[in-house]
């Protein structure tokens, strides 16, 4: 077997991203006639929708038509899973930046000033727009989800420490660089073409069909690559599909409808923002024996993922440690907002924060390391190996891991340099902190876990691979092509990868929960064993060797013993002369895996990924701000399939993580009115944020579980490496007075959090 | 005189290239993108602060130098570009090979959705073309206008340094301006054939360029433009139009005369003397700041702050100050130093202390038609007498390119041991950029100690009342506004423990 695989290829589309030849939805040449869209959105955050008036709209320069729920020609509703959001409001408005209607126009700017002419006759209703108002109103998505494991309130009452904490964990955008953006022309027979930047092309495809009122046969969804996606273009997209199919449909028209920035930060949803508060009970070496725990997301207006984004939350809990006697109430929270949704992570984020948040609570109520109280908390044969929900944890090497990061980062002695740089720096303090990580991949709902791949051998010798997933920069292409150069002996470069398409592989699963190469390369690896399968007999015929003996090499096939070379393209001729196909398709799913989600519980993850990191800032305690000075991170993605790639993954999700607990802050008015809606005031980090030391390695060892070539999943688990970043600076402001309490931190950590925190711990310390 | 021109004519990529009959409104990106489909520059958010449409603008300065710079093409207007040259993503590599930052940027896997890249390629060039070899910070520092989302930037910040090395032994370095680093600098016989290219488009009379309606003028003279002003007191004044671009892109607003400042030679002078440090309204802020640190590099670090390359080499010091915002941070520093600005209504002039130029929020001293021709700043010799000690500090949820929270310049003047004088401007505290005068008065005629510098602390909550917003709260501005007064008695003090974090 040649080494093709283990190569550190560049990204499929890296020569073109460089040159600016890479094409984006927004740089396809447009049809003859495409018309823009632009969408008018209701300025109050609830209310009853009484009318619209578009005759102002309507007269403005270059506007040829507008539409409005009363124009949809199928269903008027859409939705992640259930279907309770309208594609245009109707009957009332739920948020502020809830689409109203559209405008279509010769040109985007026309179609935007004739847009904000659209006026809306609203009754204000009082909004919901927080946490505690949703919890005081009882505005919930579903029942209050409440899970006892073991006995908490008994453990809590015999504990020999108990410790209470509290805090908040807000929201987070995005930030896509390419905004929403999607491309409808109409074809012939009342069929549909949308190009779209999305993670999920089939839900694109049944969105069109189903405001359309058409069959899914009659609507082809096609995405070649996204400007970026991290779950924001989940179900999204879906929308703006349905709103530009169906302009595109009236009009007949192609119909371009592309949001502007601000547009895109006040219509669609975010990562769902969390208020938690927690009372443990623990024994004298910091293991948490008792967990009461109330954790509450802002859902927004619609169910969308939040179930399962809240699930996800409560799955990750564990984060790798032992929880025993646990009682959680969750409310899931329906707020007059944006409708939170899927984003790295999915949940998880905001589960291990909160049980992060109690463990470090612990450590510093016993005057302990946090580091050791982690350690005493881990799964172990001895303790238990069962998670709060039931799987039994295999593969788990956490514990080893984070013993080498904890040397490789000189973890011991770098806490007593800062101790001893804060005994006598009063105004500059700096923290250290080290989080583990252990991330269940897999869908919770199994049915998803599936991919699908289709692989075509051209008479030339020269290969094109498809499959369910999409390319949104986390390098699947490059990933997918090399599995097809491995199993073939090709060079990964000149397997061609094409566009997404649900006409040529339907009724697919999203590219997310970072299962995209361990789906969808199983269904590559199983088209490539098809296909070998049908070209090995003729093969062995031209060879003189038994199909068994036909090795795939060098571009061609020859026999174990390295005779005679045939190459692909007088394979390909012969094969198809022996009226053999020369397409496969893949297909696979993964085995063994279930969950019930009434009872919460069964085997969720088909495997744990796990990682650590070591973070160490400097805090300013004037001013709040801080910086961040060096980062360790060992990460585990098993046998890596690609390192550079993994590591652009772990880099990047890491980064991404950080802006999300510190910089990055959502803020909504007293209406409902989203006020950071643009670059100018939602703050992601830029490249002078990143440490300056920053060791990122690999953590060597295979996958236990037989997933492709034994490698793991890596897109969604780096970015909580980041919780290192928020727990490094909660140490360094404990070190204001004597390190005793759980500084008031909320996060994102920005200057102004910081420096609240900072005054609170200067004034207790007095 | 002006004559009437019907067309804009530019170097793009290299060829001469015309424009007529596309409205003075549109942005060169939407130009770029949507009339010639040269789709490598990307729109993310069309107002000039994620730099996925950065190109690079190629000029030649009040020197006779060739000036190359970032701009964000998607806040830069059209008519804006005649006479200079302008480079996009497509016009890097050549017929057989990468560039070598577009090489360096493959090879360190630094591109992964690939939208922002063509952005970040393009302030690389910049960088390539300016720096023989950049420090990280230096390259950190070229990449402030630019985000990421997927990297997490390290790959781009190696990239930074393997370019060079790539350009080394880049065949055609030594052939091609382009692929020539500035290693090779002025002396690269491409510089020559650029600058005679650029002189061969420039103009004997102004730019007067009309479409359905809209008029762009570039006047060639301070008593043209000063005469146009007057007669239009409604037309917009074009600097840089890092804000004006806004106006159009985000308020969908438009005018019938927009008067640009950018073809007035006396407009671009920075003249210094003894005394004075004088700057044309137009000068960029890229070149003011340059200047201002030479006299007073204590000023250096939030210069660098502020903003990103590309909105400091379009934007200028005119314009920032004539904006007027309460949140800018040019003011609080000029303000704090005593500069003076030049106002002009047709051929009148005169001078005021610029804070006396700000009202209240957006009113302004200033006349219908009357414009700012220069700001001036006295030198650190035409300071009060004594020991000048100078604080400026900015606060933001972010250290790069983010607006202030608050921003603080302080300068007091001790004279054995005593404040003689002390001025406190404060950006982000007020409708306007303000003076503490309370909290000046509470240091002047003090001994120059922590007790008088708490009693100014205690005295500036009755100077400002800051409002609470996006970006702060009241509360924590005033905090952060009185701490800035302490850290520069610590650094007064010459503290012997850190006491900054940037």
């Amino acid at each position: 077997m040649n080494t093709t695989l283990n190569l550190d290829a560049a990204h499929d589309s890296a020569h073109l991203h460089v040159s600016g030849a890479a094409t984006y939805t927004d740089d396809i040449v447009e049809p003859r006639g495409t018309l823009y869209a632009a969408l008018a959105s209701s300025p109050i955050a609830h209310g009853v929708f009484n009318g619209i008036d578009l005759s102002a709209a309507l007269s403005c320069n270059g506007v040829v038509a507008a539409y409005t729920a009363a124009d949809i020609l199928g269903e008027n509703r859409y939705g992640a899973i259930v279907h309770d959001e309208p594609f245009l409001a109707h009957g009332n408005v739920e948020f502020v930046g809830q689409v109203v209607a559209v405008v279509l126009a010769t040109s985007m700017r026309a179609a935007r000033i004739a847009a904000r002419q659209v006026k809306c006759d609203i009754t204000p209703l009082a909004p919901i727009l927080t946490i505690d108002a949703a919890i005081e109103a009882e505005s919930f998505l579903g029942k209050v989800f409440d899970i006892t494991r073991g006995d908490p309130d008994k453990a809590l009452l015999s504990a020999a420490n108990r410790v209470s904490g509290r805090g908040e964990i807000g929201a987070q955008e995005h930030f896509y660089l390419e905004g929403q953006v999607v491309l409808a022309v109409p074809l012939e027979d009342g069929q549909m073409h949308v190009t779209v930047s999305t993670q999920h092309p089939t839900e694109m495809q049944q969105s069109a069909a189903v405001i359309l009122g058409v069959d899914w046969n009659d609507v082809v969804s096609e995405c070649r690559r996204l400007g970026g996606g991290f779950g924001g273009k989940e179900v999204q997209p879906a929308q703006y599909v349905g709103i530009a199919a169906l302009a595109a449909r009236l009009s007949g028209k192609p119909v371009k409808l592309r949001l502007d920035r601000d547009d895109d930060f006040m219509m669609t949803g975010k990562r769902h923002d969390f208020a938690f508060n927690y009372d443990v009970g623990f024994d004298n070496d910091g293991r948490l024996n008792a967990y009461d725990l109330t954790l509450s997301s802002r859902c927004g207006f619609s169910t969308d993922y939040s179930h399962q984004v809240n699930d996800r939350a409560l799955c990750h809990l564990d984060n790798g440690y032992l929880l025993s006697n646990l009682h959680v109430r969750n409310y899931r929270c329906k707020t007059n907002t944006q409708s939170a949704t899927a984003f790295r992570g999915f949940g998880a984020p905001q589960g291990m924060f909160v049980t992060e948040h109690a463990i470090e609570s612990i450590a510093r109520k016993l005057g302990r390391d946090p580091l050791d109280v982690r350690k005493a908390n881990f799964y172990s044969a001895e303790r238990g190996m069962t998670t709060h929900y039931g799987q039994t944890v295999e593969g788990f090497w956490l514990p080893q891991l984070v013993d080498q990061l904890e040397v490789q980062s000189d973890y011991r002695v770098r806490r007593a340099a800062i101790n001893a740089f804060n005994a006598t720096s009063s105004i500059v303090k700096r923290g250290l902190s080290l989080t583990p990580l252990m991330f269940g991949v897999s869908f919770n709902a199994s049915f998803l876990n599936r991919g699908s791949a289709l692989l075509s051998l051209y008479l030339d010798g020269s290969f094109i691979v498809n499959h369910a997933g999409t390319e949104m920069g986390q390098g699947l292409f490059i990933k997918m092509q090399q599995v097809v150069a491995r199993e073939f002996g090709v060079a990964a470069n000149s397997v061609r990868s094409t566009a997404t398409n649900t006409s040529k592989l339907p009724n697919t699963s999203p590219t997310a929960a970072s299962s995209g190469s361990d789906l969808n390369g199983m269904a590559v690896l199983d088209a490539c064993t098809i296909l070998k399968a049908r070209l090995r007999p003729v093969a062995a015929k031209a060879l003189g060797c038994e199909p068994d003996s036909v090795v795939f090499d060098q571009g061609g096939v020859t026999t174990l013993d390295g005779g005679t070379h045939i190459d692909l393209k007088t394979l390909a001729t012969k094969v198809t002369f022996a009226k053999v196909p020369l397409t496969a398709q893949g297909f696979y799913y993964t085995p063994n895996i279930s969950w019930n989600g009434d009872t919460f519980s069964g085997t969720p993850a088909y495997y744990f990924a796990y990682g650590a990191a070591v973070s160490e800032v400097a805090i300013d305690t004037l001013t709040g701000e801080h910086k961040t000075l060096r980062v360790d991170i060992l990460h585990d993605v098993g046998q890596s399939l690609n390192p550079a790639i993994d590591r652009g993954q772990i880099e990047g999700g890491f980064v991404q993580g950080m802006g999300y607990l510190t910089s990055e802050e959502l803020v909504w008015d007293s209406a409902g009115r989203l006020r950071t809606h643009a670059p100018s005031t939602y703050k992601i980090p830029t490249a002078a944020d990143i440490p300056e030391i920053f060791n990122v390695s690999l953590y060597d060892q295979a996958n236990h579980a037989p997933t492709l070539y034994r490698s793991k999943a890596v897109g969604e688990p780096p970015l909580m490496l980041a919780l290192s970043v928020w727990f490094a600076i909660a140490d360094a402001i404990s070190s204001i007075g004597d390190r005793s309490v759980m500084p008031e931190l909320t996060a994102p950590a920005t200057p102004e959090a910081i420096l609240r925190a900072v005054t609170l711990r200067q004034g207790a310390a007095q | 005189m002006i004559s009437s021109t019907q067309s804009i004519r530019f170097l793009l990529n290299g060829a001469p290239h015309t424009v007529s009959g596309v409205n003075p409104h549109t942005t060169l990106l939407q130009y770029l993108r949507e009339h010639l489909q040269l789709t490598g520059s990307k729109e993310g958010c069309a107002e000039g602060d994620c730099g996925a449409c950065t190109v690079v603008l190629a000029e030649i300065d009040v020197s006779g130098e060739l000036a190359i710079n970032p701009i964000n093409a998607c806040i830069r207007l059209l008519p804006t570009l005649d006479g200079k040259a302008i480079f996009t993503v497509e016009s890097l590599a050549s017929k057989t090979a990468l560039h070598p930052v577009q090489q360096a940027m493959v090879n360190c896997h630094a591109s992964q959705c690939g939208f922002c890249t063509p952005g970040f390629v393009m302030a690389l060039f910049a960088l390539f073309k300016n720096d023989a070899a950049p420090t990280r910070e230096r390259a950190c520092e070229a990449l402030s206008g630019n985000l990421c989302r997927c990297t997490g930037y390290r790959p781009i910040l190696d990239a930074a340094e393997q370019m060079y090395a790539l350009a080394s032994t880049h065949s055609d370095a030594a052939e091609q301006w382009i692929a020539a680093p500035a290693t090779c600098g002025s002396s690269h016989q491409g510089n020559a054939v650029l600058i005679a290219a650029l002189r061969s488009l420039e103009r004997d009379t102004s730019l007067d360029y009309s479409v359905d309606g809209a008029r762009f003028v570039a006047p060639r003279s301070i008593e043209e433009f000063s005469t146009l002003a007057l007669a239009n007191p409604s037309a917009w004044i074009l600097g840089g139009g890092t804000d004006i671009g806004l106006w159009i892109n985000k308020a969908l607003q438009s005018n019938a005369l927009i008067l640009h400042t950018g073809e007035i030679a006396a407009l671009q002078k920075i003249t210094e003397t003894d005394e004075e440090l004088s700057f044309g309204a137009a000068v960029s802020l890229e070149r003011a700041f340059r200047a201002m640190n030479r006299v007073y590099p204590e000023l250096a670090q939030v210069w660098t702050r502020f903003a990103s390359w590309p909105v400091r080499a379009s934007g200028t010091l005119g314009g920032n100050v004539a904006n007027g915002s309460p949140i800018g941070d040019s003011m609080p520093a000029l303000i704090a130093l005593g500069a003076t600005v030049t106002l002009r209504k047709g051929a009148n002039q005169r001078s005021i202390a610029l804070e006396s130029l700000y009202l209240g929020y957006k009113k302004q001293s200033r006349d219908a038609g009357e414009w700012i021709e220069t700001i001036t700043l006295p030198t650190r010799r035409a300071q009060p007498p004594g020991t000048l000690q100078i604080g400026f500090y900015k606060n933001s949820k972010r250290n790069e390119q983010d607006i202030s929270a608050v921003c603080s310049a302080v300068v007091i003047v001790v004279d054995r041991g005593v404040v003689g004088s002390a001025r406190i401007a404060l950006g982000g505290m007020a409708g306007i950029p303000k003076r503490a005068r309370l909290a000046e008065a509470a240091l002047v005629g003090k001994a120059w100690s922590e007790e008088a510098v708490r009693a100014a602390m205690n005295a500036m909550t009755q100077d400002v009342s800051p409002m609470s917003d996006m970006r702060a709260s009241g509360q924590y501005r005033m905090q952060v506004a009185q701490n800035h007064l302490l850290r520069f008695w610590h650094e007064s003090q010459g503290a012997s423990t850190e006491l900054r974090v940037f």
